[in-house]
């Protein structure tokens, strides 16, 4: 759905055999395209940013003593003070509080959609790169199929079929981010199948369950949390889009694009309800990117 | 070339026929009965056998099938039981202002993404940084929360520009720029990678030795060099900024098919929803269709293979 989705042609396409073939893959474009030096004092906020993030997931009451549910109708929108750092929103409810609590929703409902991605991507992925013509053309056709629809615009119609709530968004966005994933799942199978201890293990005589499951599978799987950690950004960014239009939780709910939704209605007289969500989601998705983006380096050229 | 470019239609075509088909199986995979499913929330005497007799549900599977396939190659997405009108008609009267809209936003996008890498690839260590800086935060910033703060600091406090409606050229312009930043972002980032490769290349040495300026070397010779691996983005380009209008009209309350769409999917208007996602597909794969066969064409390395 996205929202918005990166280029996802690129790590794809920089992983297509036929486009490079193994031994000379190219460095991969999406990772080359945030300049280096960005990423080393840039890399540290991120992962000291996303500590901070798990930890306000995991204990938000740690972090504020204000209930993000219940407001005193007295204290509607004010300002940004001490005592309540981003201010209050219309019903008097804390919004520092509010954001706070709402990390775990993003979060959760990212990392759910990221799952359900993963788990069909990875087989899909697998059956497409084997060399099998037939499933390869046939898991192919699946991906274009499911790309050819605009991912919010196929999430819509999956909340239109199962009704709104989290966990129908966490499914809407997981199926539209089905074919990325298997796509470069599909690209790795293939150079793990091409490479050289594959052919060796064949040349030893193992069987073809055995070299399956010892050698390709794991060498597969290594790419996982690399693909991970670049897309949980769009994910998150994705359902953050379909909250904001009403399809994802429901208020009270504090979640972040709940939040900016209802922030809309104050806008005029209140700035505040309508900066702090906001920048949260913007911060978590740099700071996904960047770790992600570093990570993918690493890995560069190794993933065979 | 011929034979790849004909492949290359009929693949489309049978990727438009799956995407039918897949709603189809959709359709019926859920759990429930179609009539249920179609009339939503709605509760009114003879609206289900009504239902029943438009989409024929008392014949067998296979000549429903090829009813709805027949129906939608005529253009006919069936009766929105909500609005009790044709959805062609519902949808027919709110696509212009989407069209509008994305339009405009990718044009922008383009232009801020080319003049972006034009400025920026291959100069010195800070235009870098600040460029790939802005990039991330562009691609990492939500469509609706962008138009948010355009919307705070256009609208309410400068009043340069109206905050909702559709009247005018100066209703336009903020919600084609909420849709354009966050595109331009990524593609600035692969067309200033592509042409950083492309400054790289012996061709561009040999132009710079005969005196042609810098200015005219990247509008000239490096861009149509980096627009090619941009191309293969369009596809990407396209189903984004449907996406994405549908979300900006939401922000700044635009008429338009995101506006009817979302209402529909509120009220479980699944033909409405069903004929619009079935549109946006149909674009998107005509669109990357057109793309990748111009593709071909403007590369003629491409074409050998």
């Amino acid at each position: 759905m996205n929202v918005q989705t990166r280029p996802l042609a690129d790590l794809s396409i920089a992983l297509d055999p036929q486009v490079n073939p193994p031994g000379a893959v190219e460095p991969v474009t999406t990772a080359a395209v945030i300049a280096p030096r960005l990423l080393s004092p840039g890399l540290a906020i991120s992962l000291a940013f996303l500590f901070v993030l798990l930890l306000t997931a995991a204990f938000p009451r740690a972090f504020t003593q204000f209930d993000p549910l219940i407001g005193d109708y007295a204290l509607g929108l004010k300002p940004p003070s001490w005592e309540h750092l981003f201010g209050t929103d219309r019903l008097g409810r804390d919004v520092f509080a509010r954001t706070i609590h709402g990390t775990r929703y993003s979060l959760l409902i990212g990392l759910g959609g990221m799952a359900i991605s993963l788990a069909f991507g990875i087989v899909l992925g697998i059956l497409a790169g084997q060399r099998n013509r037939f499933l390869d053309e046939g898991t192919s056709r699946v991906f274009d199929v499911l790309s050819s629809f605009p991912g919010v615009l196929l999430a819509m119609l999956v909340v239109t079929f199962l009704g709104q709530g989290m966990l129908n968004i966490a499914i809407a966005v997981g199926i539209a981010g089905i074919p990325k994933f298997g796509r470069v799942i599909r690209a790795q199978t293939q150079l793990v199948r091409d490479a050289d201890y594959v052919t060796h293990a064949v040349v030893y005589g193992l069987g073809r369950w055995q070299i399956f499951f010892r050698h390709v599978l794991p060498n597969v799987l290594v790419a996982v949390p690399v693909i991970a950690t670049v897309y949980i950004g769009n994910t998150i960014l994705a359902v953050s889009g379909l909250s904001f239009l009403g399809l994802g939780p429901q208020p009270p709910t504090p979640e972040w694009g709940v939040m900016l939704a209802e922030s809309r209605d104050v806008l005029r007289v209140a700035w505040w309800p309508g900066v702090f969500p906001g920048l949260a989601i913007t911060l978590t998705v740099i700071a996904f990117t960047l770790v992600g983006n570093a990570i993918q380096k690493r890995f560069e050229g190794r993933l065979a | 070339m011929w034979s790849r470019i004909i492949s290359r239609l009929l693949t489309s075509l049978v990727v438009a026929w799956a995407s039918v088909t897949a709603a189809f199986l959709a359709l019926h995979a859920l759990p429930g009965r179609i009539q249920d499913i179609l009339a939503g929330d709605l509760e009114y005497p003879g609206l289900r056998e009504a239902i029943a007799a438009e989409w024929g549900l008392d014949r067998s599977l296979p000549a429903q099938y090829l009813d709805f396939l027949l129906r939608i190659l005529q253009g006919d997405f069936g009766t929105s039981y909500v609005l009790r009108q044709p959805v062609t008609e519902v949808v027919g009267s709110q696509l212009m202002p989407t069209v509008q809209l994305a339009l405009l936003g990718g044009l922008l996008a383009i232009v801020i993404a080319v003049a972006l890498a034009l400025l920026t690839a291959g100069r010195g260590r800070i235009s870098r940084q600040i460029a790939s800086f802005l990039e991330l935060v562009f691609a990492s910033t939500p469509v609706f929360w962008l138009g948010i703060l355009l919307l705070m600091a256009f609208s309410f406090t400068l009043r340069w520009f109206p905050v909702s409606g559709a009247s005018g050229w100066k209703s336009i312009v903020l919600p084609s720029l909420t849709l354009a930043l966050p595109t331009a972002g990524l593609l600035a980032q692969v067309l200033r990678e592509a042409m950083e490769k492309t400054l790289d290349q012996p061709f561009v040495t040999t132009v710079r030795s005969r005196g042609v300026g810098e200015l005219v070397i990247r509008a000239r010779h490096v861009l149509r060099h980096a627009l090619l691996p941009a191309v293969t983005l369009g596809g990407w380009l396209i189903g984004g900024l449907l996406g994405g209008a549908v979300i900006t009209e939401k922000v700044f309350g635009r008429p338009g098919l995101g506006t009817v769409t979302l209402g529909a999917v509120l009220t479980h208007d699944v033909p409405v929803v069903l004929a619009v996602v079935l549109l946006a597909a149909f674009i998107h794969v005509a669109a990357s269709t057109v793309l990748d066969i111009l593709y071909l064409l403007i590369d003629p390395r491409l074409r050998a293979q």
